[in-house]
């Protein structure tokens, strides 16, 4: 699967004028490609992600997946947020199994499928508990299963790991490498951190702020086998610091405009 | 030069009075949003009860405020005692009770759905919310003898009385709890691939259902208060009836009876309608 942004602009209407939030953003994320997209607060990344999940229309330019322009949300495009999107009414194999529910599917198939899901993301153990009673990252492992479950053709995570402590967010963050590696599917991911764009991505894009668009972007060479001592070889550290500088330099001359 | 600034600030600083600490007072019963031990619970409400009852007690038993006044609270027991040995009273709290079932009943089949299309849809909302916020303003008791005109003396009117009396606030208090539904809960739902009826279905209606509760709670107190009121105006039979009856007979032993037989159902009522929130809104807790 190809997923292309072709000239993307996006305003939103507000008093005193529309507010421009994307201009001219052009984007391809290749088949199995894992595209960390990063920028200062502001800067447009979840109206991104927003337009590409179909929950927007951009103001001009055109989004294709597979040569199909986007017409609107659909589980070949699966979305996780920052936090607060489970359903809290149900359990955690529910939450999981949602959009399963809404197919044509006997209840064995659907069953096998959240337990493959629930097995991958660690949470067989918690499979009858309510997002209330777990942690702030199994909230988030239930939200990628859910979203995985449908077997998206690209998942589109939108900070997905920004409200965890440390440690929580580095175990995520393998999490999901590993996830990304076992199902081979497609990740389109925006962070503010850039260190965590460099551990996970295969490729870091660098979103320039007010308005938001592309301002670098830079190839990810690090070895396919990554885990947290990675994060200390001297290659990691070359690629982070350049790409902080990048991203510095995108907020300074936006703070002295 | 920048030293010199330094220095400078830390001149301006030390010419400074020490700035006044404030003393924290001890924690007291009053202390906001603090828990209280349990006894201290259990005294506080048991009292409440308590001081009045003895109030009412002792005010009777004096013998300064007189008996038709106020009763003692051993006449209005056997007021009541004798209202139900005779079968007069089990009539009339079921008479009032079908009031209360059919015409709050028809309010909440007519007010939930309404409310969750207002809080819904946006055309929906321009549509219904500037009339029902009118219309809530009216008093249902001033409608009465309107009612009575167009529906008659029957069963009819009072329960329209009834219907108007709750309709409206439980629309807009359950599009209000519609409302509520977190936008992301509804994005993430189509990109799992809900359509929009499987959204309102599966999404905003098991989000608003505990919310929808209270709402129905807050005015089945409201309806309880409406039958009385329409039974006081006319009918044969119920609670507000019998109220009437005995101010003709000047019987205040019966009215408290009769008063105190309503505040039993009501608080029954309440009390059920909480166990059912607390069932369905356990995943909020
Ligand atoms: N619904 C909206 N209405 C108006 N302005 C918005 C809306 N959503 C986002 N914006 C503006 O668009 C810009 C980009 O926002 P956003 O995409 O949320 O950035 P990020 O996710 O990178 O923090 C911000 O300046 C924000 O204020
Ligand atoms: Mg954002």
């Amino acid at each position: 699967m190809t997923l292309e942004l072709v000239d993307v602009s996006m305003s939103y209407p507000q008093r005193g004028g529309p507010k421009l939030a994307l201009d001219g953003v052009n984007l391809t994320v290749s088949p199995r490609e894992f595209l960390c997209v990063v920028g200062a607060s502001g800067s447009g990344k979840s109206t991104l992600l927003s337009l590409v999940a179909g929950l927007t229309t951009p103001t001009s330019g055109e989004i294709t997946i597979e040569g199909h322009p986007i017409t609107g949300p659909g589980p070949d495009r699966g979305l996780v947020f920052q936090t607060g999107s489970l359903y809290p009414w149900r359990t955690v194999e529910r939450n999981v199994a949602f959009g399963l529910e809404l197919l044509a599917l006997d209840a064995a198939e659907r069953r096998r499928r959240v337990d493959w899901y629930l097995a991958e993301t660690g949470l067989a153990d918690v499979r009858r508990s309510l997002p209330r009673q777990l942690s702030g990252g199994q909230q988030q492992r239930v939200a990628i299963a859910r979203a995985l479950v449908c077997e998206p053709d690209v998942l589109l995570l939108d900070e997905p790991f920004g409200a965890l402590d440390v440690q929580t967010k580095e175990d995520m963050q393998l999490l999901i490498r590993q996830i990304w590696r076992d199902t081979g599917t497609t990740v389109l991911m925006v962070t503010h951190d850039v260190e965590e764009a460099v551990f996970l991505g295969t490729r870091v894009v660098v979103l320039a702020s007010d308005p938001g668009r592309v301002a670098a972007e830079a190839r990810i060479p690090l070895a396919e086998d990554r885990d947290l001592a990675t994060k200390r070889t001297p290659a990691f550290l070359g690629l982070r610091a350049s790409i902080e500088d990048m991203v510095r330099a995108q907020h300074r001359c936006g703070v002295t405009r | 030069m920048k030293t010199a600034l330094a220095e400078r600030a830390a001149d301006v600083r030390a010419a400074w009075p020490p700035l006044p600490r404030r003393t924290r007072p001890p924690r007291t019963l009053l202390t906001i949003r603090t828990p209280i031990s349990r006894r201290v619970t259990t005294t506080l409400t048991v009292a409440s009860l308590a001081v009045p009852f003895t109030f009412w007690v002792v005010l009777s038993a004096s013998g300064v405020v007189p008996a038709t006044f106020l009763p003692s609270p051993g006449a209005v027991l056997s007021a009541g005692w004798e209202m139900a040995r005779s079968g007069e009273l089990a009539v009339d709290v079921w008479t009032t009770t079908r009031r209360v079932l059919e015409g709050f009943g028809l309010a909440v089949l007519v007010s939930v759905p309404l409310g969750i299309l207002i809080g819904t849809f946006h055309a929906a909302q321009a549509v219904f919310e500037p009339v029902i916020g009118l219309l809530r303003y009216l008093p249902a008791s001033a409608f009465i003898p309107l009612l009575i005109i167009w529906l008659g003396l029957g069963e009819p009117s009072k329960i329209a009385i009834l219907f108007i009396g709750t309709v409206f606030f439980n629309t807009l208090m359950t599009a209000d709890v519609v409302r509520g539904v977190p936008r992301p809960l509804i994005d993430v739902s189509y990109t799992l691939g809900a359509r929009r009826g499987e959204v309102l279905r599966k999404v905003v209606v098991p989000h608003s259902l505990p919310g929808i509760i209270d709402a129905v709670r807050v005015n089945a107190a409201a309806a309880w208060n409406f039958v009385v009121v329409a039974e006081l105006v006319n009918s044969t039979a119920g609670l507000g009836y019998r109220i009437v009856r005995a101010q003709r007979f000047l019987q205040t032993d019966k009215i408290f009876a009769v008063l105190v037989v309503i505040g039993v159902i009501g608080v029954t009522i309440d009390v059920a309608l909480r166990l059912v929130r607390a069932r369905v809104g356990r995943w909020a807790a």
